[in-house]
Parts: C-alpha cells; structure tokens; sequence
C-alpha cells in the first residue's frame, strides 16, 4: 500500500505530490485524463501572482504582503478568509526558489508584459511547461502516475480516509490523501443545474465555453459534499471572461480572450449597449465580462471597433467580421440593423473630444448617454469597422472545500487526520468571488505544498498507529 | 489549373488598379500563417527564442515575414512541448514541424541556377549520387595518373598522385562555386525579408555595428539552442538537453579547424614554398587533426540524437536529408583521419582518392543540402538583430 494518494495531475495535485516525496512518503498520482492531456487547467495558465518585498529575479519593484491582501481583499468584496488568504500570500514570496529546484522556469519580464512584472511571475513556456517539469521531477523521484484513471468516490471510516474507487471500479488504498481535482467547470449538467433557468426561459449555462479542461467534471467533489465534507462558496460563483464565440468548447484557453472591448462599444443580440465598457483597464475588467454576457439574452455579446483600434489591443486569435459601413457590419453579424446603427451613432455623438491614451485612465468619455462610457471613448467613424462576438467563458469555479490552515478536509467542522485538499478543489476558501491574475496558481502552490507535507506526515503516524 | 489561372488573374487585376499583389501563400506557407495567429495571441513562448518576439511585432504574416520568421526558428522542440495546442488539441500547432516544411520551401526556391533548387526535394538521392561520382572521377583519376590505385609506399607524398594545381583547381572552382551559389541564394531571400524601406532605417552605423556583433556571437555560440533558459533544447521528449548545442559545435569547430587546415597548407605551399606531406607536429597537421575529431564527436552524437528524435519534431520527410549531410560529415573526418594513418603505406593513394572524393561531394552539394541552413538561419538572425533596434509600431496597450 502506498503512503500517499494524489487524486488529479494539476498544478495543486503535483506541488502536493512533490511535497509528500520529499518528505520520505511512497506516492502515487492518479489523473483522470489521458497522458496527453495531463495537467488540467494549469496547462493553461501563465503567472504566479508572488508577495516580495524588494525586487527579485524577475519581479520588479515591491509588492508587499499588505498590498497583495487588499486587492485580493478588493476582488473578493470581503468573501475570504483572511487566514487562509495571508497564509497564501506568504507562500507565494517563498514556493519559487523550490519552484525552480524542480525544474520550473521563470521568464524575464518581456514586451506586452512589463506592467504585471511587478505582481505576477510568468512561466516561460507557461503552464504546461511548468506541469512537464514537474512530472519529470516527479518521476525521477520515484513517484508513480497512472493516466486515464478517474476517482468517483472515496472510501471513509468516519471522518478518516481509507481508499478510493476508479470509474472502472478498482479500489485503491492508501495510509493518506491528498484531493486535487480541480473545479466542476467542465460537468455541463451541474453548471445548468447551478445557473438554472432564466426569466427568458433559457438554460444560460448552455451557452458557455468552457476556457480549461474537460476532465474537471467534478465528480468527486460532489462525492465528498454528499459524504457530508463541509463544502463552502457558491456553485454559480465562477471566473467567467467573455471570449470569442467560435473557440471550442472546451480548452480554448488564452488566445480566445477578445481585447478590443474597452478600445469600442459591446452591444448585445438587441445592438444594444449594456455596460461600461471603459470602466477600468482591461486586465482589470475582463474577469467581469463573461457574467455580463451571460445575463444578456442568447448569452452573446458583439465587440465592435473600427479602424482607429487596431493595432492597439493584442491581435485576437480569429479574424473579426469587417465591413465598410456601420448597417452592413449589422447585417454580416446578424444584428437588427436600425438599432445597432442608431445605437454606434448615439454614441458616436455622446463623445466628447478628449486626449486620448489607452495605456492611462484618459478623458475620453462620453456625456449624456447610458450606460456612459467612462474612458477611451472615441466615435467609432473609421471604415472597415470590426465586429467580434463573445460567449461567456468559464475558467473555473468557486465550490469547493472548506480547509483549515493544514489543508484537511472538514466533517462537521471537524478536520479529517488523512484527508487532505488543494487547489481549486478547495480555491473557494480564498477567493469567494472575483477574481486576481495569478492567485489561482498561488493558492494551489501554497495548498499543494501544505497538503503534500501534511499527508506524508499522516501516513507516518498510521505507521506508528499499526506498527 | 483553371484555379490558378483565376488567381493570376486576380493578381494582376489587383496590381493593375494600384494595389499591391498579395503573393500567393503555399499551403506550408499558408499553416505557418495560421499556427503565428494563434501564438501572437497567446505568447506563452516568448521566452524561448527570437521567433516569438518578432511575431510580436507583426499582426498579419504575409510570405516574407513567413519565411524569414521560419528560418529564425532552430527547431528546438521547446515550444512544442510547452504548447498548449499543441495535438490532440484541434488547434494542432506544432511550430518546430510547420516552420521546417517552410524552411526547406525556402532553400528551394532561393536556390541558384533556379532549377537546382528542386535538388532538396530528394536530397539523400542527391547526396548519395554526388558521393559516388566524385568517388569515381578520383579512383578514375588516380588509376589514371599512376596506372593503379595501390602504387606502393609514396612516403604521404599526396602529389605524387595528384600535381598540387590540379587539385587546387578542381577544389577552387568547385569550392568557388558553392560559395557564388549560396551567396546569390541567400541574397535573394535576404532581399525578401528585408524589403530596402526596413533595413534602409536602420543603417546608422553604430546599430548596424552592434547588430553585427550580436549576430556573430549568437551564431558562434548557437544561443538558440540553449532554451532560453540555459539548460538547453529537446530532443526525445519534454526533457532539455544540452547535448544538441555540444555536438553542433564539435561539428561547426570541427569543420572550421578543418577548412583552416587546408587554408593554412596552401599558405605554406604557395608562400612559404612548404609542401605536404607535413611532420605530424606541423601546424596544418594538428588543425587537421582536431578538426577531425570534432568532426568525428560532432556528427556521430548529432547522428545520435536524431536517431533518438521525437518525430513530433521537424519534417520527417528531411530526415534523409540530416542524416545524409552528417553522414557526408562523417565520412570527410574518418576518411582524413585514415589517410593520416596510414599515409605512409600502399593504400595511401586509394584512401586519398576517398577523401578527396567525399570532399568533393560535400563541396558540389553545399549550395543544394543541410549546410544551407546555417547560412539562411545567419541571415535571418541579422535581420532579427537590426529588426529588434528599430521601434515597434505596435502599441499594444492591455496585457
Ligand atoms: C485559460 C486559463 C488560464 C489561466 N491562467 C491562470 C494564470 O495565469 N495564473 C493563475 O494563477 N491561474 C490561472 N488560471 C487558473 C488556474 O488554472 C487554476 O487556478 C489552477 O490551475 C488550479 O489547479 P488545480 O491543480 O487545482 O486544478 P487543475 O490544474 O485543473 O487540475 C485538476 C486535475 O484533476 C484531474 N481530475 C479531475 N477530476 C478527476 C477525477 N475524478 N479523478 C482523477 N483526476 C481528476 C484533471 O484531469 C486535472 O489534471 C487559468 C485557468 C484557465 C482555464
Ligand atoms: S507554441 Fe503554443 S503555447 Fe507557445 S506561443 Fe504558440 S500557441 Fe502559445
Ligand atoms: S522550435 Fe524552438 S526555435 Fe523554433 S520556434 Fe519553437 S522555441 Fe523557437
């Protein structure tokens, strides 16, 4: 029987596995998805949001613990745990050093990101270099991974772990476990479940893109909320970006992101506006933009700029709908022609002449229009103009497991001795809602570490129990 | 037919009414295109090598900007192993393997006289004929000049079998060729990628300097192949290795040591009236020699390594092309080194024909196979050097 049970092939789940490795545990990772598809939604990711109070490597400037926890403080509205959040935040300033000792690459801060250098770190090749490096580590440590073997349930002896059962039926025990198998984002049934039904009778989940991996189905976190885990956070509560409609369904990942937004105006399926779309920068707001379409009907939202944009935003991975006048972009994209022009033209006349800049907060704004826009608001008058159309798009979600600063899960309140989380299996302890570039791979760092150090010490103690 | 008649047509209607004709992507062209569109919208990459910051700097990819972006690339592998669309994902990007189906398209078609190009298409049969003609032309010549290949001991006397002006001047015309055809080769594609409006910017002379200076050290210490991070490139699987760097440059020092060799010999001969055969102390013999043996270390590790290749990696079509030009290498050192050994016996006259007509294979197929890649990726690192001290026009303002 091995010591340590890895459930997942994450970011959270192979910090976890490193962790138990090092401290002397026999470990096994067990991943739902097939070899080449490991690495769930951390394959995607690109920075680590990191705490340092001078510059380091390759941050610049300070970002000090108090800073870092008022804008996770900020994006959450207060739904955090400030415990478990400073505890993260901490471990971000340390996890690199080890980070790199495990093969994981940092890169110079390079052109288009220069102005996040100084609170996130990026990973050269981005996420899934940094789930190769360490699955080599991992194997070259002697830990032992099996591919295509997804978890559905998890034995218990009251609040104690025992073993766990595949979809094909296998029981596998282990002294201690670690869960690490992401959110549910990709189980379409629980999404609609969540959202429900709208006043317009539509299913809005139905519509959504799914920007990660199709095997974060969830499965075992139901398992473990219906075993009577104590679970927190809010099942429609996820990190939703409004990408382009025509990225796959699932997988889709970075380059499907519409940046032109805060450059144009967004109206919906109606050519009508519906929110500010200068309201802050982009990488600031673009987390706000996936529930904004999601409320609108059919779920869609059109983009639209004209020529005076481009060149200005990072190039979108598919080419937008262009025509040469405002009604026959209308009908190319399927808009109600009269409304969509009337709608480009009132707000065309709303701007009011400013200077603009679209690397600062300028004062192009609009005036006696609703919803305003706030900056960057230029007439959109320059042939060919651009249409782009967007889907909600989810990252991931925010259910997950409670957690005391051990990581354990929780059975009414009280910690299991051998049961462990991490990740976004557990995201939602930290981060309720909202959401901050970076702090999904720092919370699974800081947790996965914890876990991993936390269950090999378990596994000894039944060790000791038995021997 | 019909199509590309309609696209002609199309094409001078276009120039016809004052707009720039869109030359034509090839379907090889045409997925480079498509696979820079998605990785300018991701960028994950941009720490690995000069290809992605110089996407960056682009929003469309047209033939020029293809080509030259395809011969910055090194095929290191890394980006496809980091990729996150990389296949299964429908996305299906795998830069290392579209950028070399380009890169072969491009010696091609840059290749003179025109017609010689479509020599890369079948490049192990060309290797393979070239090698045996000149092999034969020498044993041919050798039996020709002294009656028989195996004259007896001639003391490492080289001349007795061949007068020394001969062969300066069938290696001279040859050698001279090459150069001439590479040379209005790799012109043409520089001409290309670097339209006059672009460099004609740059030509301070200090930054044409310092992009000089820059050029020369990445190619002489093969930057590109260390990853990005120093720990080097792939080669089976996800794991780096610096092992290709270490063989390429046994490989290219070799060589270089080796060509200074033989310029060094015919220096003495001419200028200080030295002939061959040269004591084993002798200057030329000891860069002969370690050349040699890098050329020995170089071409079987790189041999090795291919051998061992993802073939995720690449075009797996070139690889009688690789595998034939280190082979070539290959054959050059063992057959020197022979001759170096056994110099003094009966079979000297038969190992100096083999040398000399290996030699001389590599020397006819150097403007038509792999050795143009350096020359290309060269040309395409100075366009990148100078490119990079330009300003950006882009501005992109988020992310
Ligand atoms: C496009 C995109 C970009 C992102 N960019 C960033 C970023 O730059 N920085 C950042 O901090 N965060 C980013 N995030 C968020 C980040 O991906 C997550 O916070 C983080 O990856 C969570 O790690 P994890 O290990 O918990 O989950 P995952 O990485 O999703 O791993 C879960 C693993 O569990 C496996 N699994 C699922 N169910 C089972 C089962 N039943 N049995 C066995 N295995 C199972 C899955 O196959 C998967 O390997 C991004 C997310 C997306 C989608
Ligand atoms: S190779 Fe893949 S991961 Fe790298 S930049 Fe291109 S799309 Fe992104
Ligand atoms: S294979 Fe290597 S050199 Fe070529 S583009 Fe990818 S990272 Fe750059």
């Amino acid at each position: 029987m091995v010591d340590v049970l890895v459930i997942g092939g994450g970011n959270a789940a192979l910090c976890a596995a490193l962790m138990a490795r090092e401290a002397g545990a026999s470990v096994l990772v067990v991943e739902a998805s097939p070899r080449e598809w490991r690495g769930g939604n951390s394959q995607h990711t690109r920075n680590l949001r990191c705490m340092h109070d001078a510059p380091q490597d390759v941050l610049i400037d300070a970002y000090p613990e108090e800073e870092y926890w008022q804008d996770l403080l900020k994006v959450t509205g207060g739904i955090t745990d400030e415990h478990l959040a400073r505890l993260t935040i901490r471990a971000s300033s340390t996890c690199r050093d080890w980070m790199r000792r495990h093969g994981v690459h940092f890169q110079p801060p390079l052109s288009g990101a220069l102005h996040v250098a100084r609170t996130n770190a990026f990973f050269m090749g981005g996420g899934k270099a940094l789930v190769n490096a360490y699955f080599r580590s991992a194997e070259k440590l002697g830990v032992q991974v099996r591919y295509d073997t997804p978890v559905v349930s998890v034995e218990l002896d009251g609040d104690r772990f025992v073993a766990v059962r595949t979809t094909k039926g296998e029981r596998i025990e282990a002294k201690s476990c670690v869960l690490a198998a992401g959110g549910f984002e990709s189980n379409r049934e629980w999404l609609r479940e969540a959202w429900g039904q709208n006043e317009r009778g539509e299913w809005p989940s139905d519509n959504f893109l799914i920007r990660g991996t199709r095997f974060n189905e969830g499965m075992l976190l139901k398992h473990m909320i219906d075993a009577g885990a104590d679970s927190i956070g809010d099942p429609t509560q996820a990190h939703m970006v409004a990408i382009d409609a025509r990225a796959p369904l699932y997988d889709g990942g970075i380059c499907t992101r519409i940046d032109c937004v805060s450059l144009g105006v967004v109206v919906n399926r109606e050519g009508q506006r519906f929110y500010d779309e200068g309201e802050d920068f982009w990488p600031k707001c673009y987390a706000i933009w996936g529930r904004l379409v999601a409320q609108q009907p059919g779920q869609i939202g059109y983009s639209i700029i004209d020529q005076k944009a481009i060149g200005r935003f990072m190039p979108p991975v598919f080419p937008g709908t262009t025509a040469n006048t405002l009604a026959e972009l209308a009908r190319k994209l399927g808009l109600p022609e009269q409304a969509f022009v009337k709608t480009v033209e009132d707000y065309n006349a709303a701007c009011r002449p400013g200077s603009f800049d679209h690397t600062a907060l300028d004062d192009c704004a609009t005036s006696g229009l609703a919803p305003a826009k706030t900056h960057w608001a230029r007439p959109i008058n320059t042939a060919p103009f651009y249409g782009y159309t967007l889907k909600p798009g989810v990252t991931f979600t925010y259910l997950g497991l409670k957690v005391n600063d051990r990581a354990a899960v929780h059975f009414g309140g009280r910690p299991s001795p051998n049961l462990f989380v991490a990740g976004e299996m557990m995201a939602g302890n930290v981060l309720g809602k909202g959401y901050t570039a970076g702090v999904g791979m720092a919370i699974g760092t800081a947790f996965g570490r914890i876990a991993g150090t936390q269950a090999a010490a378990a596994a000894r103690k039944v060790e000791h129990a038995t021997a | 037919m019909q199509q590309l008649e309609a696209l002609t047509r199309e094409a001078s209607a276009l120039a016809g009414g004052g707009y720039p004709v869109i030359p034509i992507l090839s379907a090889n062209e045409a997925e480079v295109g498509r696979q820079m569109q998605i990785c300018n919208a991701c960028r994950y990459c941009e720490g690995f090598c000069a290809v992605f910051p110089a996407m960056t700097r682009r929003l469309e990819f047209g033939k020029a900007d293809i080509h030259y972006l395809a011969n910055l690339c090194h095929s290191c592998g890394a980006c496809l192993h980091a990729c996150q669309y990389a296949p299964p994902h429908e996305f299906a990007v795998n830069v290392p393997q579209a950028m070399a189906r380009v890169r072969i398209d491009t010696y091609a078609e840059y290749a003179w006289p025109g017609a010689l190009g479509s020599l890369y298409k079948r490049n192990g049969l060309t290797l393979v004929l070239a090698t045996a003609l000149a092999l034969v032309l020498f044993l041919v010549l050798t039996m020709a000049a002294r009656g028989t290949l195996f004259p007896g001991p001639l003391a490492g006397n080289f001349y007795a079998i061949f007068p020394h002006n001969m062969l300066a001047l069938m290696f001279g015309v040859v050698f001279g060729f090459a150069v001439l055809a590479l040379g209005i080769g790799v012109a043409r594609f520089w001409r290309e990628v670097s339209p006059a409006s672009e460099t004609g910017r740059s030509q301070e002379p200090s930054l044409r300097r310092d992009a000089t200076v820059e050029v020369v050290t990445d190619v002489l210490r093969l930057k590109y192949l260390d990853g990005g991070h120093g720990e080097g490139c792939n080669n089976a699987d996800d794991r780096f290795t610096l092992w290709r760097r270490r063989f390429h440059h046994f490989t290219f020092y070799g060589f270089m040591l080796c060509f200074a060799a033989t310029s060094v010999a015919t220096l003495y001969h001419y200028l200080l009236d030295l002939h061959a055969p040269y004591p084993l102390t002798s200057l030329p013999v000891i860069l002969g020699t370690s050349g040699g043996i890098g050329l020995v270390i170089g071409p079987v590790g790189l041999l090795w390594l291919n051998l061992r290749r993802d073939p995720a990696h690449g075009d797996l079509a070139q690889r009688p092309m690789d595998r034939g030009f280190i082979a070539l290498l290959l054959l050059i050192s063992l057959t020197g080194l022979a001759l170096l050994v056994w110099r003094d016996t009966g079979a000297m006259a038969l190992l100096l024909a083999i040398h000399l007509g290996v030699v001389m294979a590599l020397f006819l197929t150097l403007p038509y196979g792999k050795f143009a890649h350096g020359i290309f990726r060269s040309a395409a690192l100075l366009k990148n050097a100078i490119e990079k001290r330009q300003p950006n026009r882009l501005q992109l303002g988020s992310e």
